[in-house]
């Protein structure tokens, strides 16, 4: 089973724009945000219409800081976390480009830098843009309770992002090229916990970054950086706790989106997540560093829990899934 | 066909309750019993205040006491207050009756986006609509034991 793909002409990420809701931009990237929001709303009458018109600001705006017009884009690969994935589709609505939608939760984002990489490294298309999106009120009614309902939330909880990311790949251009990734497997070790994505999605983390180190005979110190999506501090630790059984370190070079984002003010839960997190950070914090080279050559995964609010209630226990790309400059 | 309990590892689970960091239980009791003991004074000053002052005795006292809690609670959601008071007295503001009124104005606000028949009237009981059918249960329940008890004694 070869699930390691090596792009034999690099596409290329030659343009990026993040938009993020208050919280975020008060967050550590605070500053890092191109497009940041005073009001989670963004003038629309729901969080559903705030979120896809999130999504939409960040596709046309990364078009156009990839210097190309929509014309140019044969196709978008978007997803975010509702159901029937109602943002991406109604943000799409918005281009004449081709549109393809994906869900792998969280993991979204990498999967869809994935399949819009090899449609332009087999040479089919010529300019795809990835993206994906998350708002913290349109999933918290989706997945938890109402709003404004008093509840508390268990230490092991996250939050999710309210934010949005897009990229811009291209067959040429820029200096920033994915190389190459590995194609994520459904791992389910039988958590059942809704309120602990980190300690779910860490298996399926661990056995993509192992697979994606035992094909391509790297280890974790050949990249400047390893990034993941959303798994929180914990499920960081319970990634890097794994991967050390198996023979591989990554303790000095490991970092997680959602243990990024947020201030630590935030310390009594475990971070950001969401379809939103990784691409949020991804294209406010991390291209610049590529752009800047002061990261070379980085191994970036988004992880995903695979649940629905179906699923739990009907006592399954949550599959995730992680998908990593080999990015460099 | 593999099933939900064909995947449980059960070494990973205990590691995962092992170092999962722990809800502070001293803290949220404190919490909650001073807010929860709080919300129940101010309904006793009112049974004061309906008897003393207005006159009022019996189940006349009592409905108007749970209508004023039940308005402050639901005015307090309305205001965007009491999820943070939730958030942090837990228990202590869920239990009294100012909780049931957060747990049924919450959806209804959080659904009007979706209509006034299908969203707010819809969805409004999605929080409470448990606890009345649990309630109503154990009512029943206990009113049939109390009957039984009396035909007997």
């Amino acid at each position: 089973m070869e699930r390691t793909i090596y792009f034999k002409n690099s596409p290329k990420i030659i343009g990026v724009c993040s938009i993020g809701g208050p919280k975020e931009c008060a967050g550590t990237l605070g500053d890092k945000i191109e497009i940041k929001l005073n009001d989670d709303t963004f003038g629309e009458k729901t969080f559903e219409q705030a979120e896809s018109k999130m999504l939409y600001a960040v596709i046309k705006n990364a078009i156009k800081n990839a210097d190309k017009t929509e014309k140019d884009i044969d196709c978008i690969i978007a997803g975010d976390l509702l159901n029937q994935i109602i943002s991406a589709t109604f943000a799409a609505r918005n281009f004449s480009s081709g549109y393809l939608g994906a869900y792998n939760a969280c993991a979204t984002f990498t999967e869809s830098m994935l399949l819009g990489g090899a449609l332009i490294d087999g040479g089919y298309l010529n300019n795809v843009v990835c993206a994906t999106s998350s708002h913290f009120s349109s999933a918290e009614r989706q997945y938890r309770y109402p709003l404004e309902l008093g509840s508390t939330r268990p230490p092991q909880a996250q939050w999710t992002v309210t934010g949005a990311g897009a990229t811009v790949l291209s067959k040429s251009g820029g200096g920033v090229k994915i190389t190459g990734g590995t194609i994520g497997k459904v791992v389910d070790f039988g958590v059942t916990d809704v309120n602990n994505m980190g300690a779910a999605m860490a298996p399926a983390a661990a056995d993509t970054l192992y697979t994606h180190f035992k094909n391509t005979g790297t280890s974790p110190n050949d990249y400047d950086i390893i990034v993941t999506g959303d798994l929180g501090a914990l499920g960081s630790r319970l990634v890097k706790d794994i991967l050390w059984e198996k023979g591989y370190d990554m303790n000095k070079n490991h970092v997680d989106c959602g243990e990024l984002i947020y201030n630590v003010a935030e310390k009594e839960y475990q971070g950001g997540s969401g379809a939103g997190c990784s691409s949020l950070v991804f294209c406010s914090y991390f291209y610049e560093k590529l752009l800047k080279k002061e990261y070379k050559k980085m191994l970036f995964m988004a992880t995903g829990a695979l649940l629905s609010s179906v699923s739990s209630g009907q006592g399954e226990s949550i599959p995730a899934i992680a998908h990593a790309v080999v990015i460099e400059s | 066909m593999k099933t939900s309990k064909d995947c449980v590892n059960q070494n990973y689970l205990d590691f995962v309750a092992e170092i999962s960091p722990k809800t502070n239980e001293k803290r949220s009791l404190l919490r909650a019993f001073w807010v929860g003991g709080f919300i129940c004074s101010i309904g006793q000053g009112l049974r004061y205040f309906f008897q003393e002052v207005v006159g009022l005795t019996g189940d006349e006292l009592a409905s108007y006491v749970s209508i004023v809690l039940i308005f402050l609670g639901s005015l307090l959601t309305g205001l965007g207050v009491y999820d943070r008071i939730g958030k942090y007295a837990g228990g202590g503001s869920i239990v009294p009756i100012t909780g049931f009124a957060n747990s049924v104005v919450s959806p209804a606000m959080e659904f009007k986006t979706e209509g006034y028949i299908y969203g707010t009237a819809a969805k409004m009981f999605t929080v409470a609509g448990p606890i009345i059918v649990f309630g109503v249960s154990a009512s029943v329940l206990v009113g049939l034991i109390y009957f039984v008890i009396y035909r007997i004694f």
